[in-house]
């Protein structure tokens, strides 16, 4: 037998017992859309199918999502794939220790493989302010439980030896944070889901959606018209113009971020390293590659997408400040995409006033897809009878209403 | 036969994968670059996305018009770092150097 027929042999047994579940054939965008569906979900990324799996997890299967585009065609396949538990708030860092531990267990419970790796985040701090602000923070979160420790800046060239400590004062450092593969994540969310019975629907905009007297929604699109007694908004971004077609207004706004992609490289980054100074992120991907970005302000209200030199020079000049020796390595590609601003920088779920039966997944500032496992979890317990999490009090429409307390908590630690 | 025929060399993406790839679901070629990672290499699809796109086409009975090429992504040819770190248009924070 030759090498290669003992390969191809090797390869046909993986694939047969790989247990891979195929995605239902709607997929291809020509499948007929059911009239009537419990549950309608817009958007099919990483929030929405999540919702979806959760949901058919609990036995509602009767749930149908709408993709506009392909899966992760948005913000789901456009982030850096970052999952930590360093916040400023208690109710996110303990979503995000929930998240973390769903991440853990993604690739047994769905079947697939996202290459999570928990290397820790370590964030730099330039100035006594940013240190003192990462030790409030960090006090926080030790309260919780999360074992996030303030390291002098030696100590933090331990961890990461190509550090230039030029500047640097201090650095916090949580060692369970880590990072993930973004696209396959969606998959093993939809794959699962539709093994199940949901039924996912790409290439299908909402084009118009509308309350019906009698209870429920209309949603048309290309391919047809579907009643569903209740929505969920899971459209990223694009929130507010679902929710705007029935009269919802929805206070988020979209921030263009960009993102790039080098050569991959033999691992040698453990963490995920951030500076507050200019909002610098970048880590070392499953596949070698250093994936990273930076923050420019003053980047307006937009949707657009293209990509800019500017992004590009500044990332580079902030990186080779931090780490030199990665100057010698080239970038390959760049792209960006859309945040989801609040205005509170938390998160926007839960029922929206007047509309008891169309909820909310928005507003998550860019970091929808580290807390899409447990909003999809609490989702799918809520709404198939179990009792609602606070979250879905604590950060609904309704606090943005006039009269409503003016001093609702701010998220201060929305970096990258 | 399809697993010896390389369709990208970047990233070692044969026929017998595209073919998998498409049994699973993936026809698009935004999902098919992000499922096989074809097209993600150092030549970012100049070599093989018109070899990628005709086989998707015959796989998934479409016109080669059918299937529009991925989003290019800047910059033309991969770029070093430091040579863009040179760039005048970087945004200066307020700790950078005038």
């Amino acid at each position: 037998m030759t090498p290669g027929a003992s390969d191809d042999e090797d390869d046909e047994a993986r694939a047969d017992l790989s247990g891979e579940i195929r995605l239902p054939a709607t997929l291809d965008s020509s499948g007929e859309l059911p009239a009537r569906a419990e549950i309608a979900i817009v958007g099919g990324g990483v929030m929405g199918l999540s919702i979806a799996y959760h949901l058919a997890h609990n036995d509602l299967t009767d749930v149908v999502v709408l993709e506009r585009g392909y899966l992760a065609e948005g913000a789901s396949g456009r982030n850096g794939g970052g999952v930590r538990q360093q916040w400023s708030t208690e109710l996110t860092i303990r979503l995000m220790q929930d998240s973390v531990e769903l991440c853990r267990r993604f690739a047994v419970d769905l079947g697939v493989n996202v290459w999570f790796r928990q290397g820790g985040y370590l964030f730099l701090a330039r100035s006594a302010k940013e240190v003192a602000r990462l030790e409030k923070n960090i006090a926080l979160q030790n309260r919780c439980g999360v074992p996030t420790k303030m390291l002098e800046p030696r100590a933090a060239q331990e961890i990461v030896p190509e550090l230039d400590l030029t500047g640097i004062v201090g650095a916090s450092y949580n060692s369970t944070d880590g990072i993930l593969f973004p696209w396959p994540f969606l998959w093993g969310y939809a794959r699962q889901a539709a093994a199940y019975g949901v039924r996912i629907f790409t290439q299908t905009p909402v084009t118009a959606l509308a309350r019906e007297p009698g209870g429920g929604y209309t949603l048309d699109t290309p391919r047809g018209r579907i009643h569903a007694r209740r929505v969920i908004d899971a459209c990223g971004a694009w929130s507010p113009k679902l929710a705007e077609m029935i009269g919802v207004t929805i206070p988020t706004w979209p921030i263009r971020h960009e993102i790039c992609s080098s050569e991959p490289l033999k691992p040698f980054l453990r963490p995920m390293v951030s500076e507050l100074a200019s909002g610098l992120y970048c880590s070392q991907s499953m596949r070698g590659e250093i994936v990273g970005g930076v923050t420019i302000p003053g980047h307006g209200s937009t949707y657009a997408m293209g990509s800019t030199l500017g992004f590009l020079a500044t990332y580079a000049r902030r990186l080779v400040k931090l780490m030199p020796v990665l100057g010698d390595i080239k970038i390959l590609r760049q792209w960006a995409g859309p945040y989801d601003q609040s205005a509170d920088g938390n998160p926007i779920v839960g029922a929206v006033p007047d509309h008891p039966d169309f909820f909310l997944a928005c507003g998550f500032v860019g970091h929808g897809f580290m807390m899409a496992p447990i909003v999809g979890k609490l989702y799918g317990e809520w709404l198939t009878g179990g009792a609602p999490h606070e979250i879905f009090e604590r950060y609904n429409l309704a606090r943005f209403a006039s009269g409503a307390s003016a001093a609702h908590e701010q998220e201060d630690f929305n970096i990258g | 036969m399809a697993r010896k025929i390389v369709l990208c060399r970047c990233e070692d993406v044969t026929l017998a994968d595209l073919e998998h790839c498409v049994s699973r679901g993936y026809r698009d070629i935004e999902e098919v670059k992000r499922y096989t990672g074809f097209g993600t290499g150092p030549c970012q699809g100049k070599e093989c996305l018109a070899p990628m796109a005709t086989q998707l086409a015959r796989l998934t009975g479409k016109t080669p018009a059918q299937i529009p090429p991925f989003t290019s992504r800047p910059p033309l040819a991969p770029t070093p770092i430091k040579l863009l770190a040179n760039a005048p248009e970087a945004h200066r924070f307020e700790d950078d150097p005038t």
